[in-house]
């Protein structure tokens, strides 16, 4: 039991971080806004799986399932309200290719 | 146990999530997001975890991939030149990408993480419905709550910017 | 039924944006300002708090709620809080489109901090913090100037990359504990006092909270947000909105939920400690009264985390009673800046002067909230900074009692000397036509003011009452 579940642990953390550093490169290095929001989204795929890995693995997948749905749904809302900044900012500058909001940690 | 599916499936995420990261086209960028999340919605009906999976294909490959699409086509307008510049530099930009994930993946297959806690007993004879109707309930409101805070960002920033 | 507390917001919401003419988005405002009253009066009552653990409604929808004196701290704040927002909205926001919009919003944010403080789930925590961030992002984009929206996105990412690191928690601990309820949690984390894995989880989540929180070395996101915000929304996510979900969720869950432990401890204490004195340091050198609050901000958050950290019981309930002063005299300085932006139009120093004589309650207040910050008795802000204090010391903590006294002198001088050049001196020509400010920001300025100086006054009264308590169940 423990042993299989390490194993699948092993795998599944290897393809959870690659992802999770594939999503904050993306959000840490772009100058577009748009692919901000994408990067976002990477990081809320990663996570996901980790959900239900983590679901899986002590066999609690109902409630992790029940997890994922409401996540998904709050993601959306995010996604949502983050375009319609950027499509507010684009009406301002004209330019989703904004280095004025580059540095994004300050 | 670990099937070469499942290797398969992962690698698959995981090139997808990189490919979305590295092109330099948007529109290419938010069609390889769909489909990470194609191989996400794959992972966990291997999982056994089909409701999610349902949710996730619906939802995560379908609806935001929409709204991404028409945002682009609202704001984007490159000529070839551009692109092609912006390519040079993408390519110096996140050359180090699969670098660093492909070291990650070595490091962490060397070092894995193990099982070191006590592991909880399972949960039997539940399904997804009984759960988020009956002790997620809180949850359930909360997605109400914010599907509405969600049509309020809409009417303050798109709909309302249309009135001005 | 403590439901109620989100479910009345929530159906009044609905019933206003339900298309039935325009006789009740008209009442909306006063509703909802009703309701932040009503929230305030029965929160600060025992035998209101008692009345809403009665019922069986939370039984019926299967809620999990609790009030216990940290929650009902935070209530309270929210409730005063929202109320004096409401009112500058009122004055300061353009046109009825929009009004009713930021009532909304407002009443939407509210259902999130009144959630998030009373559940004892780790995943309907995540859900509901981001129901109060959605609703600040478009409470912060909501005039949609150039400045605000960058803000605004600036926070949507930063916060985004902090609920990842949440859920990413969450799943961890779902993985190690088998459930997402405080008390599993708890317990399992007893269990397995050596796992990494329980540890990385952990981890994940006070760094997601640091985050949430605007503390030392992750506070980048908060004067561009906080100043580029609305005036009335500057009061909110100043006073409450960042408190009420990544301060809250921290102190709840080191103290409830997370063992304890002195590597834990020590991180809190570091970061507290940094977080006050490059806030403080921070806020000298700043010329926008938005912005040099909002570094003094983080600096007095940085007390509410070095207090926590130290774990005492007396530094936590020092800690609990910071949160409540921090969200009352900083909602209070920034209704002065909005009341001097309101007459002005600006809040950059070096066009202000003078302005002492033309808004002489707008002036005192300021300068009770000020004082307050610095911790100059008898204000409420002396009684818990001295509480820090002493548990410091007494906990053997000399070096961190000393940083404590130290940036409080710093905070008197960097206060002081906005406090002068804004309202003292001579008014130059463009402002000599000042008047003060409307009526919708003098009431919430005197209100908080009130408390401020009521609390200091009534300080034995309070220690028996909310402080003790809190530091026995420990």
């Amino acid at each position: 039991m423990t042993e299989a579940a390490t194993q699948m642990l092993a795998l599944y953390s290897i393809g959870v971080v690659s992802v999770l550093i594939a999503g904050f490169y993306c959000v840490m290095t772009t100058h577009n806004l748009i692919r901000a929001v994408i990067g976002v989204e990477i990081l809320a795929k990663s996570v996901t799986l980790l959900l239900i890995v983590a679901g899986h693995l002590v066999g609690q997948l109902a409630l992790a399932q029940a997890l994922v749905i409401t996540l998904i749904v709050i993601e959306v809302a995010v996604v949502v309200v983050a375009v319609g900044v950027v499509l507010c900012i684009h009406q301002h500058t004209k330019s989703i290719d904004s280095t004025s909001i580059r540095n994004i940690k300050g | 146990m670990i099937s070469a599916l499942d290797i398969l499936l992962l690698a698959a995420m995981v090139a997808a999530s990189v490919f979305t990261v590295m092109t330099a086209r948007l529109l290419w960028s938010v069609l390889s997001l769909a489909s990470t999340s194609a191989f996400l919605t794959m992972i966990m009906f291997k999982l056994n975890a089909p409701l999610a999976g349902v949710f996730e294909l619906s939802v995560c490959a379908g609806l935001i991939p929409a709204i991404f699409i028409s945002t682009i086509g609202l704001t984007q307008r490159l000529s070839p030149e551009a692109l092609a510049q912006r390519r040079k530099d993408k390519l110096k930009r996140f050359f180090f990408l699969p670098v660093i994930i492909v070291l990650t993946g070595l490091v962490m297959s060397q070092v894995p993480l193990a099982v070191d806690f006590a592991m909880p007993a399972p949960a039997v004879g539940q399904d997804v419905q009984t759960v988020l109707w009956n002790s997620r309930t809180i949850d359930l409101l909360g997605q109400i709550v914010v599907l509405l805070a969600g049509a309020f960002g809409v009417a303050v920033l798109i709909k309302g910017s249309k009135n001005d | 039924m403590f439901a109620l507390l989100i479910l009345v917001p929530l159906a009044g919401l609905i019933l206003m944006n339900l298309p039935i003419g325009a006789a009740l988005k008209r009442l909306a405002f006063p509703l909802a300002l009703a309701l932040t009253v009503a929230q305030s009066l029965l929160i600060a009552c025992p035998a209101g708090v008692a009345w809403l653990g009665g019922g069986t409604l939370d039984h019926y929808f299967n809620f999990s709620l609790g009030i216990d004196g940290l929650s009902r701290v935070l209530l309270l704040s929210v409730g005063i809080v929202v109320f004096t927002t409401l009112l500058v909205g009122r004055a300061m926001l353009v046109g009825p489109r929009r009004q009713f919009n930021f009532v909304s919003l407002m009443l939407l944010a509210m259902i999130g901090m009144n959630g998030t403080v009373m559940l004892s789930d780790l995943f309907s925590l995540y859900v509901f913090i981001e129901i109060t961030s959605v609703s600040s992002f478009i409470l912060i984009a909501l005039t949609r100037g150039r400045d605000s929206l960058e803000g605004a996105f600036k926070y949507i990412i930063l916060s985004a990359v902090a609920t990842i690191m949440m859920l990413a928690s969450v799943a961890v601990l779902l993985m190690v504990a088998g459930g997402t309820s405080f008390e599993v949690i708890a317990a399992a984390l007893k269990n397995s006092p050596h796992s990494l894995i329980a540890r990385i989880g952990m981890g994940a989540f006070v760094c997601a909270l640091f985050i949430k929180g605007g503390l030392v070395p992750f506070h980048g996101w908060l004067p561009a947000a906080y100043s580029a915000a609305p005036a009335p929304v500057s009061i909110f996510l100043a006073g409450i909105a960042t408190k009420a979900s990544g301060i809250y969720a921290l102190v709840r869950l080191a103290t409830y939920v997370f063992p304890q432990s002195p590597a834990v401890n020590n991180v809190l204490m570091l970061v507290g400690a940094a977080s006050i004195i490059i806030g403080a340091v921070a806020a000298v050198s700043q010329s926008d009264i938005k912005r040099l609050l909002a570094y003094s901000s983080i600096s007095q958050v940085g007390y509410i985390i070095l207090a926590l950290g130290c774990g005492s019981p007396l530094a936590v309930a020092g800690a609990i009673f910071h949160l409540f002063n921090h969200a009352i005299f900083k909602s209070l300085l920034f209704v002065s800046s909005a009341a001097v932006e309101q007459r002005t139009g600006t809040t950059d120093m070096a066009q202000l002067g003078g302005l002492g004589s033309r808004m002489p309650v707008t002036s005192a207040t300021s300068a009770i909230a000020a004082l307050s910050t610095a911790g100059i008795p008898p204000l409420a802000g002396f009684w818990s900074k001295l509480i820090i204090i002493v548990a410091l010391w007494q906990a053997g903590f000399h070096a961190y009692a000393v940083i404590a006294i130290g940036m409080s002198v710093l905070t008197l001088a960097y206060l002081l000397v906005m406090h002068r050049k804004v309202f003292f001196g001579n008014v130059g020509e463009a402002l000599a036509q000042t008047r003060e400010a409307s009526w919708g920001l003098l009431v919430p300025a005197v209100v908080l003011a009130a408390i401020t100086i009521g609390l200091g006054v009534a300080m034995p009264y309070v220690v028996n009452t909310f402080i003790l308590p809190i530091s026995r169940i420990l």
